[in-house]
């Protein structure tokens, strides 16, 4: 129990990643799997940050009364982690509009069933 | 002076001219600024790899911070090889794209087309030659995304839906990549892939490094479309304009490769991989599957561009079959196959796609007859699938025979046998070409007489050319990957 109280962090990060694994998998809508992507790549930020941080660390600046910093390292690293998370979900709704407007549909067995009706392999 | 920034300019070059490249727009100034940026990182990597050879491994320090603490670009037999692939590769096909790709893209975006190769290329380059396993995921996506919206530019619909497909699936791999250089951070605390290899044997909690190497076994995978993980690929290459197909299929899965097989042999090592976990023996079978059923699948295909793409993850599988092999002549099998099969698989898309645009596509329908049509453009196809089969006097035959011997020296004679017979099944597609070419008559969908436009066969040619070339001379490439094994393995470079 105790194990669990003091690592709930890593039980929320997991939580998130299955979670966004799954709707990317289950479900046929277009932007719902975005949405799915979003969390899963959100579930990793976690990962990262929350070793990182230390009860009463504070930002490692050198000062008087400061005995404890955090470890900035991590938090640079999902800095970068985040832009590449924006630009990724930026182009994927961007080629979601393309489909819809080449398509009709958001939703993937609509837009295999068209594909197939217009007499190309899936 | 110049020299000692090689390393950061062979990417950073490319980098910045895409920028450039949209400030400019105008089509012919974005096509010269980005062609002579790929060619100066050609020029640069075969300056590192000559530098290299002589000299041994290059250490740069970005931003003069001193690893580990700052971003390393480390430069040794292994990434040089890859780097003169891949420049080489954009070298190659950039030309190429001037009249393919205007014919495929509308006028006023071509610029965004340039601009996002470059992206891709710089992406690429930076995977290869980085020493960060977080820098590496950085540019693995600068890379990725650049391709999605690559592929996204093909003239047919299924082409969105295939970048789509891709941007997920790919996404995902990078995901798994960087929560496995996550938890390896959070053991080792370092980045650096070097310093990273050097802190792990004294880490003394062997599971989260167990968890580690299957996230970065699987997100990797992904992206190098190892079966049962290569969904994304056929579709993608199939419609995507040709050049990108072209490109991607020579450079963007073989990076893959080498990010595998650096995470393998430079990170967890060879006791861990090998004698830990049974990692050899699940490459092997997932390899010879992927072998037998794409090159099965390749078979039954009715558009020449899917069928060269099945054939991709058929070859890929060749590569992490050496790989699987884990010894040295097994590994000096999949580094050469890794530059074989991308210079030949390069010259068929190239080609095919000559063809996909003066017939407007590339189903077997409009391949009848085609040695009369294009007689220059069937000859090379022909001659480049005779290295896909691994004719001896091909490149490709390079390639498998490294295999087969890899596999009578580890005493697995059933491994050589199926590799030998797995190119039967590579003869029966390729001779479905030939025959549609040189036997059919033509038929309607057969374009009119008349090649492709010179911009497009020269660079193709080339590549066929290469084909030949690595064949018979075998000292660049087998040297070259005979080193990069050794280095892999810890023995003497």
């Amino acid at each position: 129990m105790s194990a669990f109280a003091s690592h709930y962090s890593y039980w929320v990060t997991v939580f998130l990643m299955a979670t966004g694994l799954y709707i990317v998998i289950a479900r046929g809508n277009l932007l719902k799997k975005l949405i799915g992507l979003g969390i899963f790549q959100t579930s990793v930020y976690l990962l990262y940050i929350a070793p990182g941080k230390l009860i009463g660390g504070t930002a490692p600046i050198v000062a008087e009364g400061f005995r404890v910093y955090s470890n900035p390292l991590p938090h640079v690293l999902i800095l970068t982690a985040i832009v590449v998370g924006v630009a990724t979900l930026a182009l994927g709704l961007a080629i979601v509009v393309r489909i819809r407007e080449a398509y009709g549909s958001t939703e993937e067995d609509e837009i295999l069933a068209a594909d197939r009706a217009s007499g190309g392999g899936g | 002076m110049i020299a000692g920034q090689l390393p950061a300019l062979v990417v950073v070059v490319p980098l910045a001219a895409a920028p450039l490249v949209v400030l400019v727009r105008r089509p012919v100034a974005a096509f010269a600024i980005a062609t002579a940026a790929c060619a100066f990182s050609f020029f640069a990597a075969l300056l590192l790899a000559a530098e290299v050879a002589g000299a041994g491994p290059i250490s740069y320090a970005l931003g003069s911070w001193p690893p580990p603490w700052g971003i390393e670009y480390r430069v040794d037999a292994f990434n040089a090889f890859v780097l003169v692939l891949v420049s080489g590769a954009a070298t190659v096909v950039a030309p190429y794209g001037w009249r393919a790709v205007a014919a495929e893209v509308r006028r006023d975006q071509l610029y965004l087309y340039h601009a996002t190769f470059c992206l891709c290329v710089a992406g690429l380059l930076g995977m290869a030659i980085t020493g960060d396993a977080f820098n590496l995921f950085v540019f693995m996506e600068i890379a990725s995304l650049a391709s999605y919206i690559l592929i996204a530019l093909g003239r047919d619909r299924r082409a969105l839906l295939a970048a789509y497909q891709y941007l997920i699936l790919g996404t995902i791999g990078a995901t798994f990549y960087v929560i496995g250089v996550g938890l390896l951070y959070l053991v080792t605390g370092t980045l650096n892939i070097a310093d990273m290899a050097a802190r792990l044997p004294a880490v003394p909690d062997l599971r989260p490094v167990l968890a580690a190497l299957a996230f970065v076994t699987v997100g990797v995978s992904l992206k190098l479309a190892l079966f049962p993980l290569h969904f994304w690929l056929p579709n993608a290459y199939a419609y995507a304009p040709s050049a990108v197909s072209a490109f991607l299929s020579a450079t963007a899965t073989k990076v893959s490769v080498y990010v595998l097989l650096r995470f393998y042999f430079g990170v967890f090592g060879l006791p861990l991989v090998v004698e830990t976990l049974p990692m050899p023996q699940i490459l092997l079978a997932l390899s010879i599957v992927a072998i037998v059923s794409a090159s099965l699948v390749a078979l039954w295909q009715t558009d020449l561009k899917r069928l060269f793409a099945y054939s991709s993850v058929a070859q890929i599988g060749y590569i992490t079959l050496g790989i699987g092999m884990a010894s040295r002549e097994g590994l000096t099998a999949a580094v050469v196959h890794l530059f074989n099969h991308g210079v030949t698989k390069g010259a068929l898309f190239l080609l095919v796609g000559g063809v996909a645009l003066r017939a407007g596509g590339a189903g077997f329908a409009s391949l009848r007859g085609l040695a009369r049509a294009m007689p220059l453009t069937a000859l090379g196809i022909t001659l480049a699938g005779l290295s896909l089969i691994g004719v001896p006097g091909t490149a490709g035959f390079v390639s498998k025979w490294y295999l087969v011997i890899g596999a009578i020296e580890a005493g697995r004679w059933w491994l050589a046998a199926l590799v030998v017979a797995t190119s039967l099944i590579a003869v029966g597609y390729v001779w479905r070409f030939v025959e549609a070419a040189y036997l059919a008559e033509p038929g309607p969908a057969t374009p009119a007489r008349g090649e492709a436009s010179p911009v497009m066969l020269a660079p193709a040619w080339l590549l066929v050319a290469a084909c030949l070339w690595f064949g018979f001379d075998t000292s660049f490439t087998v040297t070259s990957a005979r080193r990069a094994a050794a280095l892999l393995l810890g023995g003497a470079p």
